[in-house]
């Protein structure tokens, strides 16, 4: 066990954790920030998608060590209300089925409009690609990307 | 108006119930508001009223409307208090919808399987509503002291016109409440309808889009400790020693134990294979995980390792020998020898996961007398029955508080986890979240069978269908419906099954048998319709025509005019027939949980490669209760029928599967859905049915038919894109 601190929306943490343990965990177990997900433990599936410093990351597969001074934002954090113009755009395509792995879509979508505020449609499922959702609701996440896009650019 | 006596109802349950030794057939309250004192309400100083099981109201007239079902993403979250607000008449911006409890005495059927929460909850959910407007209409009287009849609502109000006066339903639920349950109660006409047959968003979607908790997993209690079990590696393996020494001294760790889940009496939901575990306890979820790997565990051989190779060959043979013969109309194989043409096919599909996105979980926290079970399950009722027998308590001991699911599509129909996080607990005497790895998950399953089934039909000189038969077998039990479709519009038909007993756990997954079968069916009619030179639309309407006017047999369990109906409007709406230049089109059309759906495909090429352009789609399910939800169903059901047909399989050696996580097991992705899917809905008023399911099966047909015209390869064997058939680059 070791002392870290890290910086999660904003906000600087310390957490007595071993050095392995991933951010993931951090969230959900110490920081009671379950809206990051588990879904696979292994940066298959996407469900734990955060941004660090802006660039969306697996949060299952970056052991709290290597944070140091990075800025974290977690799906709690995107905004302040939930009106970011991608969770807008999320309500307004009613996305969601089961929901469980919408907020690492959602947070890959953010980080990557940020970097491609018009993208097409290959553009948009390709960058998408590594994000399952199980219930198939890809269509509307595609959808929802390009209103997100419209408001954002 | 329909005028409903609801206290002949109330009657029929209660002989019903005495009957069936306690079970509820009516989804009310009846007997809590019939015996509370009616000064109950007025003593409490509560700002909710309890109407009935469903239904709360404020003095402000916010409306709270339990949804009794389990939610797993099939929506039935905000579609089942739907039902119940357009009855009682409110204002749909003034309705909070709560999970309800498991509560056998309140609601019936709290189950998420078969499509069936709406068709089942449809009447009780509209009396629900309808009752309450009643209740709310009389209190008005009373307060005004003017008839009922002279009264009418609107959005939350009673309106007197004769007097021109107004009143909420917040100023009138202290009273409504103190009612008695009116005898008869009006529901509206379907023309009068406001919600339903609307657009309905998510009621959890703020939740979903903003991270806050609602799933089993993101359950917690002050003091929970984690728990993750230890299964055998293998199918038919089981533990004979393990040292957890190591595993114990490691930081948090609190106890590795070993428990046992196997039922007294087994319930249908009690399917898994590995009863006997070893469960890590501690105190975070990454803690528990090491330790989890540096425990050291011998397993023995206890029933023999079953191979994918062994159940390939097994269903094979099966196929060669005669099996259980469960409907014959004629004489199929008579019938074959004379005809002018024979077409003989043979379809397979292996073993599925669930692969649900949340990781099986549970929240136990069990004491001498009593257990508080939490967490993602589609079976409560059940569960509670196993965890009654395994922790010897009674009903009243075991409460269940469903959460949120993160995907259901079978897997949670099966709750051993939750049983083995009641042992756990047990066993601990401290409440425990029970976390299941993905690896955990995916080896540890309840899987969709392996299934193999021929096919062999018989065509005259000019193309009629002479006879039809189909021989199924799968592991441990064939995909065959012996009354469905072709049954009925044929003289001569014959269908047999083989099960081949395993040692692997197998259950239902999202439309169970029709997610194969639907798809081998349909293929195959392709190739029969192609025998007989006849376009594939019109060589199944002219089989419904023969089930129209003639049907062959008394069993048959489909209506051919609405079958018959959403093909005809799928070749309309997707103008079939109509050439396009560099597109490729394949149909199917099937029933199953008691809705009707007719798909075409359009695939179209892009270089060399295909890509799905577009999936044409028209279902009748009856009434529409949430059209937004449901072409949400419909586009999942088809996205994820197209991803297992291409991609899924799940394959065994020495009895371990050997797909663990999604690197190993393809699950489709983004770039590899359809471009668009259009959907169609037959309007027929009739009452709704289900679509959690029934957009899946008939996929994979639509899409192998597509495949023949652009490759001119049948696709037989899921999935398409395994090595042995001809290989075909999708766009992705």
């Amino acid at each position: 066990m070791a002392a870290f601190s890290i910086k999660v929306n904003g906000k600087t943490h310390q957490v007595d954790v071993d050095s392995d343990t991933p951010v993931l965990w951090v969230l959900r177990d110490h920081l009671k920030l379950v809206g990051t997900k588990f879904g696979c433990g292994i940066a298959s599936c996407g469900a734990c998608t955060i941004h660090a410093d802006g660039n969306a990351i697996r949060s299952c597969s970056l052991p709290v060590s290597a944070v140091k001074d990075m800025e974290l934002t977690t799906i709690e954090g995107l905004s302040k209300d939930g009106d970011h113009p991608v969770q807008e755009a999320w309500l307004e395509h009613d996305v969601p089925q089961c929901g469980y792995c919408q907020a690492g879509q959602i947070m890959n979508a953010a980080a990557f409009l940020e970097k491609n505020s018009n993208p097409s449609d290959e553009e948009i499922s390709q960058a998408m690609n590594g994000n399952i959702c199980r219930c198939g609701t890809y269509i509307r996440i595609n959808q929802a990307i390009k209103t997100a896009a419209s408001k954002m650019s | 108006m329909t005028l409903i006596r609801t206290q002949i109802n109330r009657r029929s349950f209660m002989k019903l119930s005495a009957a069936a030794g306690g079970g509820m057939m009516l989804g009310f309250s009846w007997l809590a508001s019939c015996s509370s004192p009616k000064e109950q309400y007025a003593q409490i100083p509560e700002e909710w009223f309890d109407i009935n099981a469903y239904i709360k109201i404020g003095e402000n007239g916010t409306v709270t409307i339990y949804s009794p079902n389990p939610e797993i993403g099939q929506n039935v979250k905000t579609s089942m208090p739907v039902i119940v607000a357009e009855e009682l008449d409110i204002d749909w911006k003034n309705v909070i919808v709560e999970q309800a409890d498991l509560n056998t005495i309140k609601y019936n059927r709290q189950l998420a399987g078969g499509s069936q929460s709406i068709r089942h909850g449809w009447q009780s959910l509209r009396m629900a509503g309808a009752t309450g407007r009643r209740m709310m209409m009389e209190a008005a009287a009373k307060q005004w002291e003017v008839p009922v009849s002279e009264l009418t609502t609107s959005l939350g109000e009673v309106i007197h016109a004769a007097s021109d006066r107004k009143i909420g339903y917040g100023a009138l639920a202290s009273l409504a409440a103190t009612l008695e349950i009116p005898a008869e109660v009006e529901t509206k006409d379907n023309a009068d309808f406001k919600l339903i047959g609307g657009n309905i968003k998510n009621v959890d979607a703020k939740k979903i889009v903003t991270g806050k908790p609602l799933f089993g997993l993101d359950y917690e209690q002050e003091g929970m400790l984690t728990a993750m079990i230890v299964h055998p590696p293998a199918f038919g393996m089981k533990i004979k020693s393990y040292d957890d020494s190591e595993a114990k001294a490691m930081p948090g760790i609190k106890d590795v134990i070993v428990i046992n889940t196997e039922p007294k009496e087994k319930q249908w939901s009690d399917t898994n294979a590995f009863t006997e575990l070893i469960a890590v306890v501690g105190e975070s979820t990454w803690q528990v995980m090491k330790a989890k790997k540096a425990l050291k565990v011998e397993w023995e051989q206890d029933t023999p390792a079953e191979n994918t190779e062994d159940h390939l060959r097994l269903l094979s043979e099966a196929l060669d020998k005669p099996g259980e013969e469960i409907r014959k109309d004629g004489d199929p194989d008579k019938a074959s020898i004379k005809a002018a043409k024979v077409v003989e096919s043979v379809f397979s599909a292996p073993f599925l996961a669930h692969n649900t996105m949340e990781p099986m979980n549970f929240f136990a926290n069990v004491t001498a007398d009593k257990a508080e079970l939490v967490g993602p399950v589609q079976t409560p009722e059940y569960l509670r029955l196993s965890a009654m027998d395994l922790l010897g308590m009674t009903e009243d001991q075991v409460s269940i508080q469903m959460t949120r699911m993160g995907g259901g599509f079978g897997r949670r129909l099966y709750g051993n986890f939750g049983l083995e996080a009641a042992a756990i607990s047990q066993k601990m005497q401290a409440p425990i979240k029970l976390v299941y790895t993905r690896e955990d998950d995916m080896t540890q399953g309840t899987y969709r069978p392996a299934y193999r089934v021929a096919y062999k039909a018989s065509l005259d000189d000019n193309g009629n269908l002479l006879s039809w038969q189909a021989k199924g077998a799968g592991i441990p039990s064939d995909p065959l419906f012996p009354h469905r479709f072709p049954a009925g519009t044929v003289d001569n038909f014959k269908i047999e099954r083989v099960g081949i007993p395993t040692n692997i756990s197998t259950g239902a997954w999202r439309a169970p048998r029709s997610n194969f079968i639907a798809g081998a069916e349909q293929s195959f009619m392709d190739e029969v319709a192609e025998a007989a030179g006849k376009d594939p639309i019109e060589f199944r309407l002219n089989l419904f025509d023969r089930a129209i006017k003639d049907p062959v047999g008394e069993t048959n369990d489909y209506d051919p005019e609405r079958y018959a109906g959403v093909l005809k409007l799928v070749r309309e709406k997707s103008n079939w027939g109509t050439e396009m230049p560099g597109v490729f089109r394949g149909v199917s059309a099937y029933y199953c949980h008691n809705s009707y759906v007719a798909q075409v495909v359009d695939l179209e090429k892009v270089g060399n490669a295909l890509k799905i352009k577009k999936v044409w789609c028209a279902v009748d399910c009856g009434i529409v209760v949430n059209v937004e939800g449901a072409l949400n169903q419909i586009q999942g059901g088809i996205i994820d029928g197209i991803g297992h047909a291409m991609y899924s399989t799940l394959t065994f050696k020495d009895g371990k599967p050997q797909q663990e996580n999604f690197n190993g097991y393809k699950l489709i992705r983004n770039s590899e859905a359809p471009l668009e899917i259009e959907t169609f809905f037959v309007e027929n008023g009739i009452d709704p049915t289900g679509l959690g399911e029934p957009s899946l099966p008939p996929i994979s047909a639509a899409l192998a038919n597509a495949l023949y015209k652009a490759t001119g390869q049948r696709y037989y064997h899921q999935p398409f894109s395994s090595a042995e058939q001809v290989q075909v680059e999708m766009v992705g």
